[in-house]
């Protein structure tokens, strides 16, 4: 890496945006490949939202009992309700051992069997035990060693500051332009190859398991850019968030053999999910419990159901899921020991994200045609690996092992192509942001705006969605829109200017919530996590395909032109659990 | 939920504008089951947008929101006000440099973490599957692989206020955990550097870091545990 610290400028092999689990497996491939790594995060690396993933992460070890790759395709293009591209869930598969084993080298220390191998569990939507855990802490010791692995590798690390704009021209990326956050000033990262995993944005719901950091930073620069996100519509709701606080409670805790249960006491999902029970997919669940609070059958009428885990009893609890018991505890004042713990549904997971193909490239149209020199993986991006809804567990595994392929390529990239000549002017476009915030007269506060978006996407986007609420929805982030463009901050310093930060990530939920609404509007179905009571169910012969969407002149264009990539061996069927 | 009127005085110091620290009061109306986050938050969007601090998760497990209220080191996220009444006092983390208001400069922190090696040192061959832990091996280090690396046990440490070479409690307890996994074969190596002056033998055993972990990690024992493996290594 070479810095021009007189002009904020640094040249560098590969650029990486986030420093969650894709973000740093790519960064230490990179760098174990004898090239330069530099991975840029607006927070500390450990403090990237893939720590906050409990339950497990998925491969096909068959370590507790019989299981195999063809069983975990199967789930997965299953749990998508069939909207996943096959070729995609086959690589994933394929490649979902060799990520676990390579993390256990790696000093992950994984729960252990009897006989001192890796310990499963069993999770939603999997026919066998694939979980495999350290406690309900697995994506946090997952990150924290891949962090470690970066530091012995010479990852360079930019941390604490805020990408505001791609260099992208002639459809060739040239690098990024980021705030740096702890002392103020843009800086320009002119890289051969640029890696978007830049995580989730479920900041866009009120009730959401999110972190604060996750508003989708990269989602809305690809789409500033002119470049494309794909089934946005697709928003996981995760069954067992905390009441109140929407904090992610692990499947885990189901996968142990927890209960859902009713006002009346009962294990309502015999209902939904005969065979299953609660450990169907997240989408059955979720709107299983949404039709019982909806029914009057929330606990005292009220918008939640219980957890139960009383049953399993202290040891399993404290052993097992030490997390989910503290968190009821510390939040709640719940023992969970003693007493249910109140739960609704949360904004959890985007199974949508940046259009990439099978080697995290990042492409333009529907054709495939690629953005040379640009990536994306782990939820930022839509592969499409979990289609319409994705199954618990397969999240780590995706981000670690397209995190992995991503490095290699970029590797094989930057050895083949030279630094390309950076844009006329490269700073405009992010200066412009900043100025945009500081100068305006206005009188709209980002809190008030933000505020409204959340409120609203919870109420109008959320397990059950139709034509009227959308509706509604877009003529919200229209007004939002507007009064984004008199909003104005409290704060001028260029020292940790969190006032600035939060404005800035706040044009990015406008821009891809409205992505998310338009694409929900436009496809007149439900499957998987899009749920539509005007119509509800599935239908294969107009909607077998992928969301395309772009914004072109302000506008949300949309195209359905993309084929599901489907094996004869795996047809639609009707998704039953 | 019933409203809670609450004073809430915070250490600000602006760097652009301010000479030193000073406390600036605040007198708000919050729901009385909210966090010092949710404090924190209707403060900065509500009344004053200038008000610097880190948070992310909001779930106790990234780390970002160690500070001191009412004199305890806490994460933010997870603590009720009703611990401590309708007056707070919240200052950042003692021991490091302040950036602005409740931000602190943790790059020697991580420095720190950085000097023992944190990542398996391995001379055996690589398994085709896993390495072989059984679960005693594994339980161990279990507990010390819980920490979030929020700063909060380093920045309660007496002995690394006058000393900020000193090691301290969070990179002490990553080099336990590491010396003390059955697959490491780096144990010689972290020895050596935690063999030092300002290693582990500037821990005095005074339990603030335990007392400060929110994650109830039982450091100072830890730490023990690696005072017994340097000695027994160099008889």
């Amino acid at each position: 890496m070479k810095t021009d610290e007189a002009r904020n400028y640094h040249k560098i092999d590969a650029v990486i945006v986030g420093a969650g689990l894709a973000g740093l497996r790519a960064a230490l491939e990179v760098a174990k490949s004898g090239l330069s790594a530099a991975v840029i995060s607006k927070v500390y690396p450990t403090r990237s939202h893939s720590g906050g993933a409990q339950g497990g992460i998925a491969a096909a070890l068959a370590n507790v009992s019989e299981d195999s790759l063809e069983a975990h395709m199967f789930d997965t293009i299953k749990g998508s309700d069939y909207l996943a591209d096959q070729n995609i869930v086959e690589k994933f598969v394929n490649e979902a051992l060799k990520t676990v084993y390579e993390f256990e080298h790696m000093g992950v220390p994984f729960s252990r069997t009897a006989d001192g191998r890796i310990n499963q569990r069993p999770f939603g939507g999997h026919s066998a035990p694939r979980a495999c855990f350290a406690q309900d802490i697995t994506g946090h010791v997952l990150l924290h060693t891949l962090y470690e692995q970066c530091l012995k590798h010479n990852v360079f690390f930019f941390n604490e500051f805020q990408v505001l704009s791609l260099l992208i021209e002639n459809d060739l990326s040239r690098g990024l332009v980021a705030w740096d956050i702890r002392n103020g000033g843009l800086h320009i990262f002119h890289a051969r190859a640029v890696l978007l995993a830049t995580g989730g944005y479920g900041r866009a719901f009120k009730v959401t398991s999110n972190a604060h950091a996750n508003t989708g930073d990269g989602v809305g620069l690809v789409l500033e850019a002119g470049l494309p996100l794909e089934d946005m519509e697709f928003v996981q709701f995760h069954p067992t968030g905390l009441y109140k606080h929407g904090i992610l409670l692990s499947e885990a805790a189901r996968g142990e053999g927890a209960y859902i249960i009713n006002d009346q006491g009962e294990r309502f999902m015999k209902t939904y999910a005969a065979a299953k029970m609660e450990l169907a997919p997240r989408d059955v669940v979720s709107r299983a419990e949404q039709t019982e609070i909806n029914g009057g059958r929330g606990i005292g009428g009220k918008d939640y159901v219980y957890l139960d885990l009383r049953h399993l009893g202290q040891k399993k609890i404290l052993e097992r899921l030490p997390q989910i018991y503290d968190l009821a505890l510390n939040y709640l004042k719940v023992d969970a020991v003693k007493e249910p713990v109140p739960i609704q549904p949360t904004a959890h997971y985007s199974m949508g994200g940046i259009a990439a193909n099978m080697n995290t490239e990042v492409i333009k149209d529907a054709r495939g045609t690629m953005v040379k020199g640009l990536y994306t993986a782990g939820e930022s991006s839509c592969l499409s690996l979990h289609g319409a809804n994705r199954l618990g567990t397969n999240s780590l595994q995706d981000a670690a092992t397209f995190g992995r392929i991503a490095g290699m390529r970029m590797s094989a990239f930057c050895r083949e192509n030279g630094y390309s000549d950076l844009p006329a002017s490269p700073l405009e476009k992010a200066q412009a942001k900043i100025d945009h915030l500081w100068q305006k007269e206005g009188q709209e506060k980002h809190a008030a705006i933000r505020e409204d978006l959340q409120v609203n996407m919870t109420k109008l986007m959320g397990v059950f969605r139709n034509q009227d609420d959308m509706l509604k929805m877009q003529a919200v982030i229209k007004e939002l829109q507007e009064r984004y463009q008199k909003v104005t901050v409290d704060d001028h310093g260029m020292v940790f200017n969190l006032d600035l930060i939060e404005a800035l990530e706040l044009e990015n939920l406008l821009s891809f919530s409205e992505v998310i609404v338009e694409s929900a509007l436009a496809r007149k179905e439900s499957r998987g996590a899009h749920f539509r009571t005007d119509f509800p169910k599935r239908d294969d012969a107009q909607w077998l395909k992928h969301t395309l969407a772009w914004r072109r002149n302000g506008k949300i264009v949309l195209d359905f032109s993309k084929e599901v990539v489907i094996y004869p061996q795996y047809q639609p069927q009707e998704r039953k659990y | 939920m019933a409203k809670a009127d609450i004073s809430v005085k915070i250490l600000r110091f602006q760097p652009e504008k301010d000479k030193k620290p000073h406390w600036q009061v605040y007198a708000i109306a919050v729901d009385d089951e909210s966090t010092i986050l949710d404090v924190l938050n209707e403060i900065h969007w509500q009344h004053d947008g200038t008000l610097a601090y880190r948070r992310s998760c909001r779930s106790s497990i990234c780390g970002s929101c160690a500070m001191k209220v009412n004199g305890r080191n806490v994460l933010a996220c997870e603590t009720p006000i009703h611990r401590f009444g309708s007056k707070l006092k919240i200052e950042p983390l003692s021991g490091f440099n302040i950036i602005k208001d409740l931000v602190v400069d943790l790059e020697p922190f991580f420095e720190k973490l950085k000097r023992i090696k944190p990542y398996l040192i391995l001379d055996k061959p690589l398994p085709d599957k896993e390495y072989v832990q059984s679960p005693e091996q594994l339980e161990q280090i279990g507990e010390s692989t819980l920490c979030i690396l929020c700063a909060a046990c380093s920045a309660a440490c007496p002995s690394s206020w006058p000393n900020q070479d000193y090691l301290g409690p969070a990179a002490l307890l990553k080099a336990y955990r590491f010396i003390f996994d059955s697959r490491d074969d780096g144990a010689d190596d972290r020895l050596e550097i935690v063999n030092d002056k300002n290693g582990i033998w500037r821990c005095h055993t005074i339990f603030n870091c335990m007392e400060a972990c929110p994650k109830k990690i039982k450091i100072t024992e830890y730490l023990s545990r690696l005072k017994v493996k340097v000695v027994e290594n160099s008889l």
